[in-house]
């Protein structure tokens, strides 16, 4: 019983990004009511979260099989892979954290679609580095 | 120039960035009349059977963009692996992709299992990624292969739900090659009576469903080989007109014959031309 609040994580839903829970103008844009609340598709919220919810799935799962330690020490190693990153702006390889998925083992949309590498923009270097130290 | 949002990073896969525009376009063109362009379907006959010896897989040929023939001869029966074809009907580009996808994946699973993939998992892999987007990508399959626990058929619908059976169709043709499997079907049938079966059941659906048309194409497994007829039966063919299933072939011919319509006057009005002068102009040629 405890178990299930223990891992409830928020999900990334549709709240707004800034600081307070307040949409943050200068970074996201103007908002506007249809667009917090309303989803253009209905894929849209699954897929954005598709894999915090196979994660929380496959913990408590392994949680309930194994017992308490065995999703801690997972989610320990999970933390370590997922700070060997390059700058924030330019792409990591998550070479460690793909292996503990065992996303290196398949090809999904994700792999094939709008794949980062190729991606047309680029994040403000100056920006995003300030954001990720929290200076700005 | 919009740069990428400080806080979250890049994601693959699926951009649902334009929805709303979308919507916003097809209701706007709904209003002044016009349409939103059809995606490419494979509006199709698709069948399998178990044999005595493996499986035969089935397909017609034909593409269709709304009303319109896209294709005339399209490939519906995908290589997934050695041992296992799949053919698809719904919208071509997802069961091109989807098929795809699924046999890299299996490429890459029997890599690190060091054996032959199995039918059943091919199956799983297919069911969890068409559920994972709610029937949103629109590939009806029907799986067949011969792996080591011997011949499997599976029939998978776009929500994700399987049958594994002795005999399936798909597509929109399906219930015209049903009906002349529950007539015909036998269990341990021998190869020629299976190849025949299967291409009178794809027949029934070319000739009876818009969808369909055009050849037949057979993929005959068994253990160790993979027969791929490419076509197997040209149903039909261009500029013959076939009255039954037994060729009769009547070429309709529209060209009148000479003398049909009656000449009432002629009148010959001779042009005598001059030569004013010539002049050469060499190309350059260089």
């Amino acid at each position: 019983m405890w178990g299930i609040l223990f891992y409830s994580v928020p999900v990334t839903g549709f709240c707004p990004h800034g600081s307070y829970g307040v949409q943050d103008t200068l970074r996201s844009g103007f908002s506007s009511v249809k667009n917090e609340i309303l989803p253009s598709h209905p894929l849209e919220l699954s897929e954005k979260n598709f894999q915090v919810n196979q994660e929380k799935m496959n913990f408590a799962t392994v949680r309930n099989i194994q017992g308490l330690h065995a999703p801690l020490k997972l989610q320990m190693e999970y933390r370590a892979a997922r700070q060997i990153q390059r700058l924030p702006f330019l792409q990591s390889s998550n070479l460690a954290l793909d292996t503990l998925r065992n996303s290196d083992e398949s090809i999904g949309f994700e792999d094939i679609l709008n794949d980062p590498y190729q991606s047309e923009l680029m994040g403000e270097p100056h920006m995003m580095t300030e954001y990720q130290l929290g200076l700005l | 120039m919009a740069t990428l949002s400080v806080s979250r990073a890049p994601l693959g896969g699926f951009s649902f960035e334009n929805c709303k525009r979308n919507a916003v376009l097809e209701a706007d063109s709904a209003k002044l009349g016009s349409s939103v362009p059809a995606a490419r379907k494979t509006g199709t006959t698709i069948c399998g059977i178990v044999f005595k010896d493996g499986i035969v897989l089935g397909a017609d040929t034909r593409a269709t963009e709304g009303m319109i023939v896209a294709d005339k001869n399209c490939s519906k029966i995908h290589y997934i692996s050695p041992n296992i074809y799949c053919c698809g009907a719904g919208t071509a580009a997802d069961t091109e992709m989807t098929t795809q996808i699924i046999s890299s994946n299996l490429e890459l699973h029997g890599l690190s299992t060091g054996r032959l993939p199995r039918v059943a998992t091919a199956n799983r892999m297919l069911k969890q990624m068409l559920f994972r987007y709610q029937g949103y990508i629109g590939a009806a399959l029907v799986l067949g292969g011969v792996d080591c626990m011997g011949p499997h058929l599976y029939s998978i619908y776009p929500h994700g739900s399987t049958d594994k059976l002795p005999y399936v169709t798909m597509g929109s043709g399906s219930l015209a090659a049903m009906a002349v499997f529950e007539d015909r079907y036998k269990p341990d049938m021998e190869l020629e009576e299976a190849k025949r079966l299967v291409r009178d059941a794809i027949a029934g659906g070319i000739f009876n469903d818009l969808g369909s048309g055009s050849n037949i194409d057979l993929c005959v497994i068994t253990k160790g080989n993979v027969d791929y007829i490419r076509p197997h039966d040209e149903a039909n063919k261009k500029g013959v007109r076939v009255n039954e299933l037994e060729t009769l072939c009547q070429t309709g011919d529209y060209k009148y014959k000479k003398g049909t319509t009656g000449v009432l006057t002629k009148v010959i009005t001779p042009l005598n031309l001059d030569t004013v002068g010539e002049h050469v102009q060499t190309m350059d040629t260089s």
